[in-house]
């Protein structure tokens, strides 16, 4: 059976709750099961937010992450927050603004994922969909074909070309990560 | 295509729910972890004819929902604890004056404003006895997206056969969480709606029980004019001070839910066969258990679980057989004893009953149900 569990972080405004459910209806256009939770304060923007996604061949029951396969955090304050479970195989994706304690044994890929999106694009609102881009590059827990359909799917309308460009850049520079 | 496959939360699913069992009015005043339910209803229902109210609180809310619903309009309202308990006269208003409404509790910590954005479990029994007086409950608890689909569709259903209101125990789990969902065909849904009444408006007796105990439901605005009240009314719908009146309203009420406990009542059993350890769970907490019963499994500890969907009326039998076939009863709960004490009552004759409480604004993990086990094991 393959299962995957994954935790996007950041501050709260920086779109990951949509990434979050970008990441699940790409599985289930897979043909997968997939189950998206989230975790916020009451405040809207700020702070650290969590999107936590599960997407597995077989149902899936608890629908919360337990053992991490991959965690993504676009801030400091979100990896300093939600970086507890991850298993030992797991992937740590992170902005290169967030530094890592010394000890971690995980494979990071530090990808600058807040600069693509705000200097190269000059979008900042387009941050997650990089951020989804890196994901699936290094990942591959879904297809890209599937991950496409579902970032057109849920952007709004007049947007396509924006957020298609953000997804190739996505790949991108999470492909030169890969090779460092 | 017969079916749609789609991504889909469960709040939204409660919506879709609604609208597939035919509700064409909401009212009410949002509040999180509920809000997307007002939300997409407002998106929802204009574009098919129907009525969509923000109302100035929650108590507004639902009687607004209940005056809708005499004119023969499927409605419905939702909130969380806070709005819950503003709620409560009305539901006993709606219970004794008959009306059928859809009452949606996504349920986050309390008391009071308590942990808006967290969820749990702390209004199982406030649902029993929110209100005052006697009166009868049914009320639904969904673990999945489309289970809150399909509870939704039966909520009315239930509202509409029994004329009473029902409530729909989500928790902000179940009301957040995002799954795929199979959304089947309108010909596949079972949709019930109120007995009108046949006979002259001259004729009418609004509260005249048919054989089943439900008096047949005129719409408001059709020629039926009749009484609404909350005070004990005889059969005309006006008030009484006959002692007899007010015994044989009552009871007939209370009966509507106890003689049709057996349409009523469902629950869903996994792994009891052979189980000699059984969880009590309902809700996101019997996701947990779930997933606690497949590890268990693996190294061959007999667990099973017992999943009440109505958790008013209580499934009493089936869980007092199974309590005498078990060693011991573990009743995970987001509260501090709620439904357990039900179990209590129930099996405590025939079984040890262990609770495992947590009201800290987190779902119970597999891991804690799993830690629990083996310490009473």
């Amino acid at each position: 059976m393959e299962k995957h569990e994954v935790r996007l972080s950041g501050s709260g405004g920086q779109g990951l709750l949509l990434a979050g459910i970008i990441l699940a209806e790409a599985a289930i256009i897979d043909g997968k099961n997939a189950v998206q939770t989230q975790s916020y304060g009451p405040e809207a923007r700020g702070g650290a937010s969590k999107s936590e996604v599960l997407i597995s061949d077989e149902a899936i029951d608890f629908p919360k992450v337990r053992d991490c396969d991959l965690l993504l955090s676009l801030t400091q304050k979100s990896y300093e927050q939600y970086n507890h479970g991850i298993k030992d195989t797991g992937v740590l994706i992170l902005d290169t603004s967030v530094t890592v304690e010394e000890g971690v044994t995980n494979k990071i890929y530090s990808v600058p994922i807040i600069d693509t999106a705000a200097k190269v694009l000059g979008k900042p609102m387009v941050t997650n969909i990089v951020a989804l881009g890196a994901i699936v590059e290094i990942s591959k827990i879904v297809s890209y074909d599937a991950l496409e359909a579902a970032v057109l799917k849920r952007v709004p309308k007049g947007t396509e070309e924006l957020n298609k460009k953000a997804l190739a850049l996505g790949y991108e520079i999470a492909k030169e990560s890969l090779t460092k | 295509m017969s079916k749609k496959v789609r991504l889909m939360q469960g709040n939204e699913a409660c919506v879709e729910g609604a609208i597939a069992a035919g509700m064409m009015f909401y009212s009410g005043y949002p509040i999180t972890p509920s809000t997307e339910i007002a939300e997409i209803s407002a998106e929802r229902l204009p574009r098919i004819g129907g009525k969509f109210i923000q109302m100035e609180d929650e108590i507004a809310g639902i009687a607004a929902a209940i005056g809708a619903s005499l004119t023969g309009v499927k409605t419905m309202t939702a909130t969380s604890g806070p709005g819950f308990s503003l709620k409560q006269e009305n539901i006993g208003y709606a219970a004794i004056a008959e009306i059928p409404i859809v009452i949606v509790d996504v349920q986050r910590g309390g008391p009071s404003t308590g942990q808006p954005t967290s969820p749990a479990q702390g209004d199982m029994m406030q649902a029993k006895w929110g209100t005052h007086g006697d009166h009868p409950v049914i009320a639904l608890c969904p673990s999945s997206v489309k289970e809150t689909f399909d509870l939704t569709i039966k909520s009315f259903n239930l509202a509409e056969k029994y004329r009473m209101p029902v409530l729909l125990m989500m928790d902000e789990v179940v009301g957040h969480m995002r799954e795929k969902i199979e959304i089947p065909d309108s010909s596949e849904i079972e949709i019930i709606n109120r007995k009108k009444p046949t006979c002259s408006a001259e004729e009418y007796l609004p509260f005249k029980p048919e054989a089943n105990l439900v008096p047949l439901m005129a719409d408001f605005g059709t020629g039926y004019r009749y009484h609404v009240t909350g005070l004990v009314h005889d059969e005309t719908g006006f008030p009484s001070n006959s002692t007899q009146v007010a015994d044989d309203l009552i009871r007939r009420l209370m009966d509507k839910v106890e003689v049709n406990k057996a349409d009523i009542i469902s629950w869903e059993e996994e792994n009891t066969e052979d189980a000699d350890i059984l969880i009590f769970a309902y809700g996101c907490v019997a996701r947990a258990a779930k997933t606690a019963i497949k590890m268990l499994r693996e190294k061959g500890i007999k667990v099973g679980l017992f999943r009440p969907i109505t958790v008013w009326p209580f499934p009493e039998e089936r869980l007092i057989e199974l309590s005498k076939q078990v060693k011991v009863i573990i009743a995970p709960e987001m509260n501090l004893g709620q439904m357990v004490l039900e179990v209590e009552r129930l099996c405590n004759k025939h079984t040890k009953i262990e609770r495992l409480n947590k009201v800290n604004g987190e779902i119970i993990y597999p891991e804690e149900i799993i830690a629990k086990i083996q310490e009473v094991l």
